[in-house]
C-alpha cells in the first residue's frame, strides 16, 4: 500500500486493493466516498502514535486469562440437516459453489 | 400491568391476580398496537409468546414455576435463538433461522420467561443510533423524530415504551449504556466475562458482553441473577461463583466513595446535560456518599484504540459471512471470488463495510505493530488508569452520553457517530462493569427528554453498581417516568 501509519492518506487504488482483500464488493462509484471516510477514521486513530508505548505489555484479556484445554472428545451434537437448512444452495447434501478445480 | 416492577410482575402471577397469558397478551397488544411506529422489533414472536406463556401457566399449576416463570421479554436480535430468524440487523441474516439458542436464551428460557420478539439494532452492532439497521431505524419513544441510541436501540426503546419489562442487550462499546442513557432506562454493562458470549453474534470479541435493560436496577439484578454465569462453550469467559444481585440492594452506601474523572467533565459535554449530573452527584452526596475529584489521563485515547480494535476483530469475525454456508447469496456467481465479492457487498451496509475496511487495513501486512499492537498496549494504559482510580475510589461516575438523543439523520459523518461514545468506551476496553441510570430531563426541541448517569465499578462489581443505582431510585422517580402515549 502506498501510505504509511504516520501520514495515512488512502487513494482509490488502496480502497480498492483493501476491499478486494476483505472479499467486499463495492461500487466504483462510492469509492471516493469510502477513501474520505476511511482517512478521517485513520486520522482520529492516528492520536495513538502520539503516547510512547516502550516497554508496555499488550492487552489481551482484561483478567490475563488463559486459553482453557478440554478433554478431546466430541462434544457437538450431529446437527446436519438444521445446518444444511440455512445454506443458500446444496446439492447431495452438500454446500453447492462455483466450480473451483478446471 | 405494564408499569409494574418485575418483583411486583412474580407476586402478581404467584397470587393469581393474573396468568402469565393475560400478561403475555398485554404486552402483545401493547407491541402491536403503540408500540408499531417505534420499529422497535425486527420480528414478534407472538404465537411462541402464547405458546411459551401457556406452559409457564400449567407449570405454576403444577406448583413448579420459578419466580420469574411467564413474565414476558424480548431478546436483541443478535441472540440466536433456535427457529427464529436471527438478524442482527443485517440483510445478510434476512433469511437466517438458528439452528441452536445463545446461552442466555438457555437461561431465560429456562427460567420460563416468554420471548415476545427479537429487537431491532444496529447492524452486526455497530452504531449509535440505531439508523444503520437494515430493518430501518428505531424511534425514541420519548420524541420520535431522534433516535434511541444504538445499537441496542431496539432493546432500549421497548423496555421505555413499557412494551415489555425486561430486554437483554450487548456492549460492544456502550451499546447498552448510551441507549439505556438516551431512552430513560436502566442498563447494565457487565465485567468482561461475566455472562457468556456463546450465541452472541460475534462483533468485537475482546469487548463485546450482554448485559439487562430494564426500568430499574432491582429489575436489572433480577435478571443478572439470570443472566450470569460461566460456560465453556465461551473460551473468555470466567469461572467465577456468581452471587446473589438482589441481596445487597438495600445496603447503606453512607461513606461510599464517587470518583469524578475530570476528563469526563470537559469540552464537548452539553451544559444542561452536566447541571443534570451535578444534580444526581449532590443527591448522592445528601445519602452519605464522598465525592473525591481524580483523572483518566489516558482516556482521550480511548475512541481512537477503540476504531482500532473493534474493526480489527470484525473484519476477522466477518470473514464468516461468505454466501457459502449461510446468509445472503448474490444471485449467478460467476466464479467463487464473484461469490464472495457480490454476496458480501450486497449483504453488507455502509458502516459494516467501512469497519472491514480499517480492520483490513490494520491487520495487513507491516501494519500490524502501528495499529493492533499499538492499540493492544494503549489498552493496557487506559486499564492503569482505573486500577490506580479504584485505588481510591469505590465507583466512578460520569454522564453516559455528552448529549441527549439526536435527530433521525442528523449526524452523517462517521467520526462524529463514533464521539457519541466518547465516555462509555473506555470501560469496554479495560473489561470492566459499567451501568446507566435516568437521572434527570432535559428540554430539547419541546420534549423533556431523558439524560443518563453512568457508573463504572471495579471488576466483577455489578452488585455494588446495583446497590448503588438502586439507592439512587429509592429516593428519585426519574426511572420512574414514562414517555408521553405510553402511560
Amino acid at each position: 500500500m502506498s501510505s504509511e501509519p504516520s501520514s495515512p492518506s488512502l487513494q482509490k487504488d488502496d480502497i480498492e486493493k483493501i476491499a478486494h482483500l476483505a472479499r467486499l464488493g463495492i461500487d466504483e462509484a462510492d469509492v471516493p466516498a469510502y477513501a474520505s471516510d476511511l482517512n478521517n477514521i485513520l486520522a482520529l486513530v492516528e492520536q495513538m502514535s502520539a503516547v510512547d508505548t516502550t516497554g508496555v505489555s499488550p492487552m489481551a484479556h482484561p483478567m490475563d486469562a488463559q486459553q482453557r484445554l478440554r478433554d478431546d472428545t466430541v462434544t457437538e451434537q450431529n446437527q446436519r440437516e438444521q445446518l444444511m437448512a440455512n445454506a443458500p444452495q446444496t446439492e447431495a447434501n452438500l454446500f453447492l459453489v462455483p466450480q473451483v478445480i478446471e | 400491568m405494564h408499569n409494574k416492577s418485575i418483583a411486583e410482575l412474580s407476586k402478581g402471577l404467584a397470587k393469581g391476580d393474573f396468568s402469565s397469558e393475560e400478561l403475555t397478551r398485554a404486552y402483545l397488544d401493547r407491541i402491536n398496537g403503540l408500540g408499531a411506529e417505534l420499529n422497535a422489533l425486527v420480528t414478534v414472536t407472538e404465537e411462541q409468546a402464547i405458546s411459551a406463556a401457556r406452559s409457564a401457566d400449567q407449570q405454576r399449576s403444577q406448583g413448579d414455576a420459578g419466580l420469574l416463570t411467564g413474565i414476558p421479554m424480548v431478546h436483541k436480535d443478535i441472540f440466536c435463538t433456535e427457529g427464529v430468524k436471527t438478524t442482527c440487523g443485517s440483510k445478510m441474516l434476512d433469511n437466517f433461522i438458528s439452528p441452536y439458542d445463545a446461552f442466555v436464551v438457555e437461561k431465560v428460557k429456562k427460567a420460563g420467561m416468554p420471548m415476545l420478539g427479537k429487537a431491532n439494532m444496529d447492524e452486526f452492532a455497530m452504531g449509535s443510533s440505531n439508523e444503520t439497521s437494515f430493518y430501518g431505524p428505531v424511534k425514541n419513544p420519548w420524541n420520535t423524530g431522534t433516535v434511541p441510541g444504538g445499537s441496542s436501540g431496539g432493546s432500549a426503546a421497548v423496555v421505555a415504551a413499557r412494551l415489555t419489562p425486561f430486554a437483554t442487550g450487548t456492549d460492544t462499546g456502550g451499546s447498552i449504556r448510551q441507549p439505556a442513557a438516551l431512552c430513560g432506562i436502566t442498563g447494565l454493562k457487565p465485567t468482561y466475562g461475566r455472562v457468556s458470549r456463546y450465541g452472541m453474534i460475534a462483533f468485537a470479541s475482546s469487548l463485546d458482553q450482554a448485559g439487562p435493560m430494564t426500568r430499574s436496577a432491582e429489575d436489572a439484578a433480577w435478571m443478572m441473577n439470570v443472566m450470569a454465569g460461566f460456560d465453556s462453550r465461551d473460551s473468555t469467559c470466567v469461572d467465577k461463583a456468581v452471587p446473589d444481585y438482589c441481596a445487597p440492594l438495600n445496603d447503606d452506601i453512607k461513606g461510599l466513595k464517587i470518583g469524578l474523572p475530570k476528563e469526563y467533565f470537559g469540552d464537548g459535554l452539553n451544559a444542561d446535560v452536566a447541571a443534570v449530573i451535578d444534580a444526581a452527584i449532590k443527591h448522592y452526596e445528601s445519602l452519605g456518599a464522598e465525592v473525591v475529584e481524580l483523572s483518566l489521563p489516558n482516556s482521550k485515547l480511548s475512541v481512537p484504540t477503540y476504531y482500532v480494535v473493534a474493526p480489527a476483530e470484525c473484519s476477522s469475525n466477518l470473514s464468516r459471512f461468505d454466501g457459502v454456508r449461510f446468509g445472503h447469496r448474490c444471485a449467478n456467481p460467476e466464479n467463487l471470488e464473484d461469490l464472495y465479492k457480490r454476496s458480501r457487498g450486497e449483504g453488507f451496509g455502509a458502516e459494516v463495510k467501512r469497519r472491514i475496511m480499517i480492520g483490513t487495513y490494520a491487520l495487513s501486512a507491516g501494519y500490524y505493530d502501528a495499529y493492533y499492537l499499538k492499540a493492544q498496549k494503549l489498552r493496557q494504559l487506559i486499564s492503569n488508569d482505573f486500577k490506580t482510580a479504584f485505588e481510591k475510589v469505590d465507583v466512578i461516575m460520569s454522564p453516559t452520553s455528552p448529549n441527549v438523543a439526536f435527530k433521525l439523520g442528523e449526524i452523517s459523518d462517521p467520526v462524529t457517530m463514533y464521539l457519541s461514545d466518547i465516555f462509555t468506551i473506555a470501560t469496554n476496553l479495560a473489561g470492566l462493569p459499567g451501568m446507566s441510570i435516568p437521572a434527570g430531563f432535559v428540554k430539547s426541541d419541546g420534549h423533556d427528554m431523558p439524560v443518563g448517569l453512568q457508573l463504572i465499578g471495579n471488576y466483577f462489581e455489578e452488585s455494588r453498581l446495583l446497590n448503588v443505582a438502586h439507592q439512587f431510585q429509592m429516593n428519585t422517580d426519574w426511572h420512574l417516568r414514562v414517555p408521553a402515549g405510553f402511560e
